[in-house]
């Protein structure tokens, strides 16, 4: 299987195809529209290593998540970015690739962050491995960091090691009526604290707060909030990591990446705050340009997550000096461009 | 050798105390914390401010010159090792702390900030900055960035590339890049990650915006003697699959023991193999549960001695040994050479097993310090340079280590970096692709090869040059490499 996704490769770079590079489908809509053909990467699939006691899980990039977690969860762990599955049938290579994360990023960290190493081919064929399966290593520049979310631009991820957790012992989520102005002081003041916090998110003049540790933290950090305890709190979390509520239906959909103490953006109602005021999803026609400025003046950044792209793509535009390194970056790892040429930015 | 018209050029963009180029002004830069490596830098620069730095290297850049970027000087690899013909370029001066923003939880920083010194200003506000290199009183957060420095609580709070935002950095041209931004990422490529460990081969950072976290309500340490090293090796991978996340989690073997109680009289039982240090913080309940469930694997692990701290003295008093294992097996010859592998956990027994048997071969002593948590072993080779040859067979016993962690399935530095010390055994790490990639990268910012030239990335004829030395069970690597 491996092989043949080799020579597909080389051959396109030969012959300068562009390639689609396909794993569960799950997230297809995310990023600029690219055209090729399909490479499937469902073939690769299977564990290569899985130790707990090392806190390290190696798989092929077709694996599915769903496999991963179930895997995980016999032996009392996770992956603890909560990585998101979407409607389809998300795969390993295509949460690092996507380099998306859900409720948990905050407080534990984002898909990058474990990421341990990985096997790629690059846009000429080539097989590399860079990184590993232990914890600490710095040998050599960060590669397979470099691999998550630059959605298979510059190589094809075949297998991922990352670094699991323990789940938590308990969790509990509490609810709170708070206005927007005040949810985003409350999540940051929160973060202040040694409390054990997982989940944060606002929407509808309820604060929503996951708290997971050990039972007597969790009991402790409840007494202390205050709070409604919320019932079935396991398939709310997982409706929003999924995206899988009305809210999320709407189009265009934006998500802006702002300091997690900027203000109320003040662009409409329809909005959706989540990882502890860090994220700002809104569903808004306003122009691109408008809400690229409100998040850039929050510290961040504008992505069209759904819908239609503006002209000057999906993700927010680069600096000169930025692009530039992009291009050249881009340029050595598939000089050809056929790997998802454009979807990252237009012009590669 | 630099020109004296270039020279002169450099003078005119400092401040006449900002360059030094007088003999006995350069010798203090003649090394990092390597000392092991020495080379007079050709002239030392120190500038001021951003501005200043830029203009060094549009005129180094026009001129053709490389140049080193330097830090506090505190590494352990070589990486800051002047070299022949460039330009040392000290930033220990950009050394204020810009902002800090108790609420958000950053603060904004100049490359030359100490670590401490963040920690120590965010204190007020219940605040720190996680990640604790044992030089922390000294190494700058502009060289932990380089080099992607860890410490003794990597496992739960990770290294610096978990643990910082934003960067500002001068590209060779000394162009502005702003890398990252104050949201939790950025669009495009991970250049934060790629930046992180890049050992001043890519660009100058000037500014960086690290994450604080609140200081955990409470930390305690419990500590544990072992008749066999395996034991304990077994007992760290009990804790962990017991669903703990310890703090930190530290080994010492029997030499390492010994030597940290003469020197510190931190308590330590003596009569045993190994000693683990194993410290659980967070929520105070929490901290409760966690010091019974690991007293539990630890008896069940067959510790021989179980401590846990009753106070805060003494918890600090467990953690003094430890700190200064470096300094106490220092004690113990003229030099040491400290090594920096990571193995996979699960390796220990049979790698310390190896490194006992390459130390009677090599006729050196290690002690052995060992991140237990994370994987990461610091062996410290005893020697005396004073001896003929005792330095290059220490040198070449700690290349078989490092070569030794990478068969195990590990790597050959967890935290220090490669810098000049390991470029060699980078060529057994990565293949001959894997190290053009590195060089295509590099090619990306620096295409004319002027930051901090010769480090990180070893030349591909050096790899054929350096295996035709190493050949490993009969087949050499490289193998498709021509011959010099």
């Amino acid at each position: 299987m491996l092989d043949s996704i080799i020579e597909r490769i080389r051959d396109a770079h030969a012959h300068e195809t562009p390639l689609i590079i396909h794993g569960g489908g799950s997230k297809s809509f995310y990023g600029n529209h690219d055209e090729g053909e399909v490479l499937s990467t469902r073939g690769l699939t299977g564990l290569v290593d899985y130790q707990p006691k090392e806190l390290v899980l190696t798989a092929r990039a077709g694996t599915p998540l769903a496999d991963i977690e179930a895997l995980l969860g016999e032996h009392g762990q996770m992956l603890a970015f909560e990585p998101p599955h979407f409607a389809g049938s998300a795969t390993l290579g295509g949460a690092i690739a996507a380099g998306l994360s859900g409720p948990r990023r905050p407080y534990a960290g984002a898909a990058r962050d474990f990421v341990l190493g990985v096997r790629m081919i690059d846009g000429t064929g080539q097989p590399l491995r860079f990184g590993g399966q232990v914890i600490k290593n710095v040998a050599g520049y960060d590669v397979s960091r470099l691999m998550a979310g630059a959605l298979g631009t510059l190589g094809v991820i075949t297998e991922v090691s990352l670094k699991v957790l323990p789940r938590p012992a308990a969790e509990t989520t509490l609810q709170f009526e708070f206005d927007e102005a005040d949810a985003i002081v409350k999540m940051n003041r929160w973060a202040g604290q040694p409390l054990p916090l997982s989940a944060t998110c606002w929407h509808a003049g309820l604060l929503t707060v996951r708290l997971s540790g050990a039972e007597s933290a969790v009991h402790a950090a409840h007494a202390r909030l205050g709070g409604e305890a919320v019932r079935d709190a396991a398939a709310f979390w997982q409706r929003l990591r999924d995206q899988a509520t009305p809210f999320f239906d709407k189009r265009p959909l934006w998500r802006l990446a702002v300091r997690p103490t900027a203000p109320s953006l003040d662009l409409g109602d329809a909005q959706w705050i989540e990882w502890g005021g860090a994220v700002r999803w809104i569903a808004s026609r306003l122009p691109a340009v408008m809400l690229r400025e409100a998040a850039a003046n929050g510290g961040g950044h504008a992505t069209l997550f759904r819908g239609k792209p503006p002209a000057d793509g999906a993700f927010a535009p680069l600096a000169p000096a930025l692009a530039a390194l992009h291009r050249n970056l881009k340029q050595r790892f598939d000089p050809k461009g056929i790997l998802n040429r454009g979807r990252l930015y237009p012009d590669f | 050798m630099l020109s004296p018209a270039f020279l002169s050029k450099l003078r005119r963009l400092l401040p006449p105390h900002c360059v030094l180029d007088a003999r006995e002004d350069l010798v203090p830069f003649e090394s990092d914390g390597l000392s092991a490596y020495r080379n007079t830098p050709d002239v030392v620069v120190l500038p001021e401010d951003e501005a200043q730095v830029a203009a060094v290297l549009r005129l180094c850049h026009a001129s053709a010159v490389a140049v080193v970027a330097r830090g506090a000087g505190t590494g352990l690899a070589a990486g800051a090792l002047p070299v022949d013909g460039a330009v040392l370029l000290v930033l220990a001066k950009l050394n204020r702390i810009k902002a800090l923003d108790p609420v958000g939880r950053t603060a904004v920083v100049e490359p030359g900030v100490r670590n401490l010194a963040i920690s120590e200003a965010a204190a007020p506000h219940n605040l720190y900055y996680a990640p604790d290199p044992s030089s922390q009183i000294a190494c700058s957060i502009g060289g932990n960035v380089a080099e992607n420095s860890g410490g003794v609580h990597c496992l739960k709070y990770g290294l610096t590339v978990h643990n910082i935002l934003r960067l500002r950095a001068l590209t060779v041209a000394g162009e502005v890049l702003d890398i990252g931004s104050d949201a939790l990422d950025a669009p495009g490529f991970d250049l934060l990650a790629l930046m992180t460990g890049s050992e001043g081969m890519l660009a100058v950072i000037t500014e960086v915006t690290v994450r604080l976290l609140p200081r955990p309500e409470r930390a305690q340490v419990v500590l544990a003697a072992f008749d066999d090293v395996a034991k304990a090796g077994a007992a760290v991978g009990n804790i962990i699959a017991a669903g703990v996340i310890p703090a930190g989690l530290e080994m010492m073997d029997r030499l390492a023991i010994q030597a940290a109680e003469a020197f510190v009289h931190a308590g330590y039982p003596l009569d045993c193999e190994a000693l683990l240090l194993c410290e659980v913080d967070g929520v105070n309940e929490e901290v409760s549960d966690d010091i019974y469930t690991v007293r539990e694997v630890l008896e069940a692990s067959g510790a021989i001695e179980i401590r846990t701290a009753e106070s805060e003295e003494q918890r600090l008093r467990f953690w003094a040994g430890r700190k200064a294992a470096f300094p106490a097996v220092g004690r113990l010859a003229p030099d040491y050479y400290c090594m920096d592998g990571t193995i996979p956990r699960g390796a220990l027994p049979y790698v310390l097993g190896r490194i006992g048997e390459m130390s009677a071969e090599f006729g050196l002593a290690v002690a052995n310090v060992f991140h237990a948590g994370d994987g990461n072993l610091h062996p410290l080779i005893l020697f005396d340079a004073n001896q003929p040859g005792e330095l290059e067979r220490a040198e070449r016993f700690g290349g078989r280590i490092l070569e030794l962690c990478v068969e195990a399935g590990g790597t050959i530095t967890g935290e220090h970096g490669v810098g000049l010390e390991k470029i060699g055994q980078m060529c057994v790490q990565f293949s001959a692709p894997e190290l053009a990639c590195f060089h295509a990268v590099k090619a990306a910012f620096d295409p004319d090869t002027l930051l901090n030239p010769g480090k990180a990335v070893p030349e591909l004829h050096r790899c054929a040059e350096w295996g035709a030395m190493h050949v490993h069970g009969g087949q050499l690597p490289h193998s498709e490499l021509p011959r010099f």
